[in-house]
This record gives C-alpha cells, structure tokens and sequence, in this order.
C-alpha cells in the first residue's frame, strides 16, 4: 500500500482511477435518478417529499465520510509525515464542506413541510452545523500559511481535534431527545426502510461516493501540481536573485 | 409525479445538488487547468524538479 504513496506512481494511477470514478458516478446517478422518480413509491406519510431523502441522506454520509477520511490522512502527515498524506487532507476539505452544505440546506428544504419549520436547535441538527463550521475552519487555516508544508501539522491537529464530532453528530439522535428521526438504515437490527426505497437510496449514494473518489483524487493530483509550480517557482526567484 | 404541494422543496433540494455538483467539478477542472498551465510555463524554462533528474536553468 505504501508503495503507492509515492506522488509519481500515485499520478500515474490517478490518470486512468478518475475517468474510472468519474464514469462509475455518472452512471450510478444516472440510474438512481431514474429509480427515485420513475420506480420508487411515495411515503405513506410523507408522499413525494421522501424524495429528498435520496440527496439528503447520501450527503450526510459524505459529510461523515470525508471528514472521517480526512482525520485518518491526518494521522498519516502526523505520525509518518507523509506529503500525500496532508495533499489527501486538503484535497477533502472542500467537498466534505459542500456535501456538509447541501446536507444542511436539503435538511432544511425536507424540514419546512415535515416539520414545519426550517431549523431547530436539537442535538443532530447543529452538530452537523458544527461540522460544516469545521470544515470552513480547517480550509481557512490551510489558506493562512503560504507554505503548505508548515500548514500541515496545525491542520492535522485540528482536524483531529474536530474528529470528535464525528460521533456527536452520529450517535446524537440516541444520545438527546431529536426532532431528528433516530437512525434508519445502519442500525442494529438491520435497515428499517423498504427495500422499494433502499435499493435507490444505495444507488444514489454510491454514485455520490464514486463522484466524491474523482473529486477527491483530482483534487490530489491538482494539488501536487500546485506545490511542484511553488517549488520551480522559488527555485527560479533564487536563480534570479543570484546571477 | 410531481403532483404534490410540496414539489417546490423536492425541486430546490435536487437543483440545489446539481448546482454543487456542477461547482466542484468546474472548480476542479478549472484549478487542475491553471496549475498545468503554469507548471508547462515554468518548465518551459528550463525548469526541473531536482528528482527529475535533469538540470535546471543555469
């Protein structure tokens, strides 16, 4: 597995692993989009709103995902100061960020005519929020430092630090009293939705995880560009300043 | 399909997605562009990382 941590192997595997990812989302959406709106039933209860459960559930788990991905890269530029490790890092900030974002505004779009209002200030709800503010957090911290070198280990420590909300915002709707409704699909006892509106939930989100993959993976390999056009940059001041 | 009073909220959380969608994948298809671009300009100038082996400008 090391062995593929080498920048310039990675580069060569990521030439033909983002087409790959890129094809495998554009393909399970495309099908999950097809089975949320032409197979999929309506809720008994909720009717044709339970179709945003298909964009708000996957995002959450990205939310989770990317930031959970994100701390274990943490660990690797921290324990093994690997330079991939802390690229991985920052390459995920914004997506977890944007899936964060999407999770928290689809939430509130599901919310209005569920609930009846647009927000509330329980346990799940503004953990998640927590989250997102993280996640701005921890991009912001990597745009202070020029070098992001020296911005590395600051972000990996905080990230870490901000890795406890992660089971906040998971085991909040057992821990508190909700309006949020407790877990439904990875819980003890097995999923408690039908398989009608599984099979399209599942799809939906592996498109959204491959899509994050591409993302991810594009966003390293621009990255490593970005301090190769750094590192010439400053080799060609000094040159500069020397003759 | 969209016979429901709440077809507005279904609408704006699937727009609201394609829109993101849409966003990062411009933003990294952009950024992966500009740093190409940049790093062909620098090595246009000679320029080489030092594990490529090569020299640089002199």
């Amino acid at each position: 597995m090391l062995r593929f941590a080498n920048p310039t192997l990675f580069l060569k595997l990521v030439r033909w692993l983002i087409p790959l990812a890129a094809g495998a989302s554009a393909v399970l959406l495309a099908w999950g989009l097809y089975l949320v709106f032409a197979v999929s039933p309506e809720d008994y209860q909720q009717g044709a709103t339970v179709r945003i459960m298909y964009i708000h559930v996957p995002a959450a788990w990205l939310a989770l995902s990317c930031y959970s991905l994100m701390a274990l890269s943490s660990v690797g530029s921290l324990v093994w100061k690997h330079p991939l490790a802390d690229v991985s890092a920052k390459a995920l900030a914004p997506i977890g960020a944007a899936f964060t974002f999407l999770c928290l505004v689809t939430g509130a779009l599901w919310g209005k005519p569920m609930w009846g209002t647009w927000w509330v200030w329980d346990a799940r709800l503004t953990s998640v929020l927590v989250l997102f503010l993280v996640y701005c957090g921890i991009m912001a911290l990597w745009t202070a430092f020029d070098d992001p070198a020296r911005a590395a280990r600051p972000v990996a420590i905080l990230t870490l630090f901000g890795f406890i909300n992660v089971p906040i915002v998971k085991f909040s709707v057992d821990w508190w009293n909700t309006l949020h409704q407790p877990a439904s699909v990875f819980r003890l006892g097995g999923p408690s939705i039908d398989p009608s509106m599984l099979t399209p939930l599942f799809v939906m989100a592996g498109g959204a995880t491959a899509l994050m993959l591409a993302l991810h993976l594009a966003g390293m390999r621009t990255e490593i560009m970005r301090r190769r056009v750094r590192n010439l940059s400053q080799q060609l001041a000094r040159q500069d300043g020397g003759s | 399909m969209m016979d429901t009073p709440h077809a507005g909220y279904i609408l704006a959380s699937y727009l609201l997605a394609g829109v993101i969608v849409a966003g990062l994948v411009l933003l990294a298809v952009l950024d992966d562009r500009a740093q190409r671009k940049a790093l062909e300009k620098l090595e246009a100038q000679g320029l080489r990382r030092r594990s490529s082996g090569q020299t640089g400008v002199q």
